[in-house]
């Protein structure tokens, strides 16, 4: 792999840019892999970097039934926080978060981390009762949020109307060094990194059977023929379901769709992220000059990739009313993606009821600010067979134990 | 959008009438049932690619429950029918196993 730097661009000059390489290989698969990884997005290819990176596995495939990053990894609003309520999420949200703050050198490739501040409004008295109770929490979790007062969040962003007419901010939570990364970038910069260290990233392949023998898992069946393996990894989100059927469980998960939208490029207007959970909207403002909103997700399963419209309306009226100078605005695109949520919205890394086969999914709205941690996380589970201390409260057995990580209350929102 | 006949009132309900309310169908594991079944009766749900029967209410309308076939692929309504019965109604079944080649009713959860 050649290095990408100053020099580098200042070298390729002197053959007009045309001697760049592939940022990645697209190789046939084998017929047998040490660990199988199906769907790369970003939480699968992160658990195939760090497999390589962490534990020296690198005889691996990563298995994409589309292209790398075109699942919700490439259709997200790229929020990326930390300050959770509960100690295993802040635990894995926060090594994500500071993962995130060298990950364009680790990866030699510029992820656009930009940790802009994240706002997280509170518009009534119990919300800002619950986000005084997590600052309080955070503190013990040794993350750096603070509850900051109505006058602070005007300063911090001065197209906000702190004054309703139905919710009027009473204060937020504000974490300093949460902010936005850019989705494709995470995604292509795992995949560059994972063929560098030899492993398969094999696109427009799916998964169409998972293979067993004596409560085992010995492969898969792919439109591109059968693959053995001796450990498979599912990492495919919304399509979680679809994939345990394949393997014979089932899974405490519904795939339903959530949106997104932006709106055509104008002057910054705002250098941080907002969100307004009573309300149900939030927004940050891309380098092209796009506000990136968002809203909820509908409340009925859905494979579509499309949602229902009136949640698009809900989140405009919401933001509307919380940024009056957007009103005139014309919206460019809105699309959508299938999320996997839990009962307690965390997500689970975990072994499964059949032997050699892990599972990394749940992550639900709010997955793409975990990518480098749950990696972390599903590797080290993989590779050793029992989970290490961030994926230890996130196992399949919390439901039936009735062992929640409830952070429904805590993120309300999407995001 | 979507639009949900309600067997209750017979509106045509739009989707900002109702409120969704899961997979429909699942048995309620008895008094002697061990925990690995109660706890699939809990969390445990299909969520499948394809024909989904669930529990709907109409919320903002006449306020009943009832149960709907519907598609999470195609998003095509089968049917509606009302909330007091174990099992989808055999037209029904038969209507859907018409339209989706391989389409079996797999019995209650
Ligand atoms: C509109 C929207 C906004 C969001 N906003 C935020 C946000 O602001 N902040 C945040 O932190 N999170 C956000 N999220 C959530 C975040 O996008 C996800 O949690 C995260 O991207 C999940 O990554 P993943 O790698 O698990 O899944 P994906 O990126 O979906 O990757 C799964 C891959 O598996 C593949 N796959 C599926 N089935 C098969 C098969 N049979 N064979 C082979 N491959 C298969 C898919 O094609 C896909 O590429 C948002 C999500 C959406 C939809
Ligand atoms: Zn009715």
């Amino acid at each position: 792999m050649k290095r990408y730097s100053a020099f580098a661009i200042a070298r390729e000059a002197a053959s007009y840019h045309e001697g760049w390489e592939k940022a990645w290989a697209s190789p046939e698969p084998k017929a047998r892999y040490d660990v199988i990884v199906v769907g790369a997005g970003g939480h699968g290819l992160a658990t195939a970097y760090y497999l390589g990176k962490n534990h020296g596995v690198r005889n691996v495939a990563v298995i994409e039934k589309g292209w790398l990053g075109g699942g919700n990894t490439g259709r997200n609003t790229t929020i990326i926080r930390s300050n959770y309520l509960q100690d295993p999420s802040a635990a894995i949200f926060e090594k994500a978060r500071s993962l995130y703050d060298g990950l364009s050198q680790d990866l030699n490739y510029n992820v656009m981390f930009s940790p802009r501040g994240c706002l997280m409004l509170a518009q009534s008295e119990h919300e800002a009762r619950g986000w005084k109770r997590t600052a309080a929490a955070n503190v013990l979790q040794g993350i750096d949020t603070e509850y900051v007062d109505a006058k602070r969040v005007k300063e911090i962003v001065p197209i906000i109307n702190i004054d309703g007419p139905r919710y009027p901010v009473l204060g937020a939570l504000w974490q300093k060094r949460g902010g936005t990364a850019r989705h494709d970038a995470v995604a292509w910069g795992y995949a560059r990194a994972c063929s560098a260290m030899g492993i398969d990233i094999i696109q427009q392949c799916e998964v169409t059977a998972v293979r067993q023998k004596a409560g085992k898992v010995t492969g898969i069946e792919t439109t591109k023929g059968a693959i053995d393996c001796g450990k498979l990894a599912i990492v495919v989100a919304g399509h979680s379901g679809v994939l345990a059927e394949m393997a014979g469980f089932r899974l405490p998960i519904e795939s339903v769709a959530l949106q997104a939208l932006v709106s055509e490029p104008i002057k910054p207007v705002i250098d941080t992220v907002v969100m307004a959970n009573t309300v149900h909207g939030y927004m940050s403002q891309s380098d092209k000059g796009e506000l990136v909103i968002g809203g909820g997700a509908d409340g009925f399963n859905n494979y579509t990739q499309r949602g229902s419209f009136q949640h698009v309306e809900d989140t405009i009226r919401a933001l509307i009313e919380t940024f009056p100078i957007i009103s005139r605005l014309k919206m460019l695109r809105q699309w959508g993606g299938i999320v996997d949520m839990t009962g307690d919205r965390s997500p689970i890394l975990s072994k499964t009821p059949l032997g050699n086969c892990f599972i990394n999914c749940g992550w639900g709205t709010g997955g793409f600010k975990a990518i480098p941690g749950s990696g972390w996380a599903m590797a080290e589970l993989v590779a050793k067979g029992e989970p290490g201390p961030l994926a230890a409260e996130f196992g399949l057995d919390r439901f039936g134990a009735g062992r929640f990580v409830d952070e429904s209350v805590a993120a309300g929102v999407a995001h | 959008m979507l639009v949900l006949t309600c067997p209750c009132c017979g509106a045509a309900a739009e989707e900002t009438e109702l409120a969704p309310g899961g997979e429909a169908h699942i048995a309620r594991v008895g008094p002697g049932a061990d925990a690995e079944a109660f706890e699939a009766y809990l969390f445990h749900r299909k969520n499948p690619k394809g024909v989904h029967f669930e529990r709907w209410r109409h919320a903002h309308g006449c306020g009943k429950w009832f149960h709907a076939a519907r598609n999470t692929v195609t998003l095509e309504v089968y049917g509606t029918y009302p909330a007091q019965t174990p099992e989808p109604p055999r037209e029904l079944l038969d209507k859907i196993a018409a339209r989706v080649p391989g389409f079996a009713w797999e019995g209650r959860a």
